[in-house]
């Protein structure tokens, strides 16, 4: 039976996995944006601004939805969550404030700028905007983070009354798993930001829409993605050993492990079973798993067993992870595949350019495994060790909160569908645009010059 | 006026009295500078396909903006006054819903309406409608809730209503008035038309709290109706209706002056109106003072740890004035006509 906890939970969930969509794509797509604007600056190549025109549209419409998502997200915490603040309040409530005044009004109010005074400002003046904008959607995954972060890995506190003090504002933003999930979470950003990229401007080139901006802008999803993807897989292994040090029971549950054990093997694939607590149909590989962890075959590693009733759910954690980590093996091949075709100046065969299409939105789903991986992975803790989930939830009817839950889950539907939709037909039109103001003899002078279509590569 | 005013010299005293302020100019700022736009949103549907182009280039470069003002002014309730924070949210939970529901739809149709396919756009322009008339009328729905102390009965939801239909209404005229400013020809000698038809619901919802809020709390009809508090407020209510009159005769006498193409005087609307609106809001303040939750909860009483709130003050100290400051710069940098969105 769904009660009041479980649906405020799934409508925290289902807010929050929408949310988060679309600052993943922003918080690096401003500095993508920031990228083809210097370019143009520096080379006055059109096509760095015909690459830059597509992608301010679909980065304001992407901060659209990041927005309302948000304010969304800053009700629920008092509408759902009432025993949050009022137990950690002290410490959530100025990490909050400071990135609503730090970075909130920043971005929008320059964004305006950013967006529509082209023809107002000095070029000067729309590029210190558009650095502000980028500026303040990172500032704010740096007051967010933290906050996030301690809610995994407490410090600087102590409890009075059952009410969290601060004893150290350092220790409360620097702790000890912030470094990991900042680094994780912001590559995570530019890695989706460049499947992105790279994958819409595949989409356009098998529509034979072949123009310079085009190339110009899958050649820098691509190098970004394959320089970074190796690097995420590095931060993500040191995140994970962060998260072995504090939160034992999360490692527990990604690798499947049910008892305490010496030369602890890496469960390929199973099914979980949490009523008898052990995995069917097991795949392992022995010792693998206390190799990884503890560098040492025979090293101990901590089970399931060792947490009575403080472990999350472990087959919701197990497969998130897993899936986690298969897209970041297919980005891998991906990205270094379409590189080496890159640095070879080779053309990509079409069935290739075709998957790095169908990767248009891969990060999105790369970001949601991950974040289900160390937010279940947290669970029955709302703050870990501090308060549990339960503790923090509303005493509102069920029924009231199943029917605004409904209601979200039919908006969200519905502008998930309109997003997708609308970005693949911005890349459609952008090629309709491009082509017309390169015929410039038909129709008079072009607006901007073009350079010569670069014959036979991508 | 309070029986034990706490110390105001310490940080548990005067704090919670500077957040009020601050979340005060934040909910202030919020209904001045959204208002315009979602009164913009509400008339939508009565302009014709380019008139809806310029109604939304008005508002175009601020709405996100001006939006981040109520993430401050609900922050600020969340952070500073925790406990009153949980009660009223929870109090207020469907409407809350509706009130989000309908800002995200408007906010995301403003760039759908222009990126999506053609044959889409009027289906967007509907759902900008739609998502301004949900949030204005909860929002309006909420203050009626609110200012009746959340209670539980057939008058008070009623009221709750209408207050939400003036709300409402009066966010029409803050958006025909900004309307008269940014625009000109046809468009703004209907925009005057619209506010000349907004003005009477807004007094109806300012005259319906004025009354309202006395006969739920003696506390508060003590506050006006005794004998040396009537003299020293007076000023509250009797400006309030002399700024009603001059919206009025401005709006009556602007479409002559437009006849012979003279623009002196198309602020003075949209001016009075603020106006309007800052007198209410103080005059509800004055009422609510100390209380921010109707004669249950003192900002004191509803206060986070001073030393946490001492982190955001000083934050707030700095940063709130440069936030002013480029806000400012920003409206500066799109003054004038509107004119059509282009992103290069």
């Amino acid at each position: 039976m769904l009660d009041t906890l479980m649906l405020s939970r799934l409508q925290f969930a289902a807010n929050i996995s929408f949310h988060i969509l679309f600052p993943m794509i922003t918080i690096a797509l401003a500095w993508v944006l920031l990228f083809f604007k210097l370019r143009f600056n520096a080379t006055g190549d059109p096509k760095w601004m015909n690459a830059y025109r597509l992608w301010v549209k679909v980065f304001a419409l992407s901060f659209a939805m990041g927005v309302v998502s948000g304010i969304t997200m800053s009700f629920q915490f008092g509408t759902n969550w009432p025993g949050f603040m009022n137990t950690v309040g002290n410490i959530a409530g100025p990490l909050l404030a400071y990135e609503v005044l730090t970075a909130f009004f920043l971005e929008a109010t320059f964004l305006g700028i950013m967006l529509f005074g082209f023809n107002r400002v000095s070029n000067r003046m729309h590029t210190i905007a558009t650095v502000l904008v980028a500026v303040g959607t990172s500032l704010s995954a740096f007051w967010i983070l933290a906050l996030i972060s301690w809610m995994h890995t407490p410090a600087g506190f102590e409890m009075r009354d059952g009410v969290a003090h601060v004893t150290s504002w350092l220790e409360v933003i620097f702790n000890p798993s912030f470094p990991y999930r900042l680094a994780h979470t912001m590559v995570a950003s530019f890695l989706t930001a460049s499947f992105l990229v790279a994958g819409l401007s595949a989409y356009r080139w098998l529509r034979n829409d072949r123009t310079p901006a085009v190339a110009a802008a899958m050649r820098v999803g691509i190098v970004m993605a394959a320089v970074l993807t190796p690097l995420q897989i590095v931060v993500g292994d040191l995140h994970g050993l962060n998260t072995l040090e504090h939160q034992p029971a999360k490692v527990a549950a990604m690798e499947g492990l049910w008892e305490t054990r010496k030369g602890a093997p890496l469960v390929l694939f199973a099914v979980p079973d949490a009523d008898t607590r052990s995995n069917r149909f097991a795949v392992e590989v022995p010792k693998l798993a206390s190799l990884i962890l503890t560098h040492d075959p025979n090293g101990e590693v901590k089970g399931i067993d060792e947490f009575a009733d403080a472990h999350p759910p472990v087959a919701a954690v197990f497969w998130a992870f897993r899936i986690m980590v298969g897209i970041g093996v297919l980005m891998l091949a991906v990205s270094w595949f379409a590189a080496w075709k890159q640095l070879r100046k080779r053309p990509m065969p079409t069935w290739f350019t075709r998957v790095l299409a169908l990767m248009t939105f891969s990060g999105w789903a790369g970001v949601l495994s991950g974040w289900y991986t160390t937010e279940i992975g947290r669970q029955p803790y709302l703050v870990q060790g501090v308060m549990r989930t339960a503790e923090a939830v509303t005493t509102l009817p069920a029924g009231n909160v199943g029917l605004t839950l409904a209601l979200y889950l039919v908006l969200y539907a519905v502008l998930i569908a309109a997003y997708i939709s609308v970005v693949f037909y911005l890349a459609r039109q952008a090629g309709k645009a491009e082509t017309k103001s390169s015929a410039p003899t038909a129709l008079g002078p072009a607006v901007l010059p073009r350079s010569q279509m670069e014959p036979g590569h991508a | 006026m309070l029986e034990q005013l706490p110390d105001l010299a310490t940080p548990a005293g005067w704090l919670p009295l500077a957040f009020m302020a601050v979340m005060g100019l934040a909910i202030l700022a919020y209904v001045i500078l959204d208002g315009f736009d979602l009164g913009v949103g509400l008339l939508l549907e009565a302009g014709d396909s380019g008139e809806k182009d310029t109604m939304i280039a008005s508002i175009g470069p601020f709405w996100d903006a001006n939006e981040t003002w109520l993430v401050l002014g609900i922050g600020i309730l969340l952070v500073a006054f925790p406990a009153a924070h949980g009660i009223v949210l929870g109090e207020l939970y469907l409407p809350v819903a509706a009130m989000l529901i309908g800002l995200s739809l408007r906010g995301v149709a403003f760039d759908f309406r222009v990126k999506a396919a053609a044959k889409y756009k009027s289906l967007w322009d509907h759902a900008f409608f739609g998502g301004s008339l949900l949030a204005s009328l909860a929002q309006g729905y909420m203050l009626g809730r609110y200012v009746t102390g959340f209670a539980d009965n057939g008058w008070s939801y009623a009221f709750a209503a209408l207050i939400g239909l003036c709300l409402a209404s009066g966010y029409m005229l803050l958006g025909s008035t900004w309307l008269i400013i940014k625009t000109e020809g046809r468009l703004q000698r209907r925009a005057i038309d619209w506010a000349r038809r907004s003005v009477y619901l807004l007094a109806i919802g300012i005259a319906a709290v004025s009354l309202a809020t006395p006969l739920v709390s003696t506390r508060i009809f003590d506050k006006w109706f005794g004998l040396e508090n009537l003299i020293v407020l007076w000023p509250i209510p009797a400006i309030t209706a002399a700024m009603f009159v001059i919206a009025w005769r401005s709006l009556a006498r602007l479409p002559l002056r437009l006849d012979e193409d003279n623009h002196y005087g198309e602020s003075v609307p949209f001016m009075s109106t603020v106006a309007i609106f800052l007198l209410a809001f103080h005059g509800l303040a004055y009422s609510l003072f100390p209380y921010v939750v109707i004669d249950r909860l003192t900002i004191w009483e509803a206060a986070a740890a001073p030393e946490s709130l001492m982190v955001i003050f000083v934050g707030a100290v700095i940063v709130l004035p440069v936030v002013i400051g480029y806000s400012i710069y920003a409206y500066r940098i799109f003054r004038g006509k509107a004119t059509e969105l282009t992103y290069y």
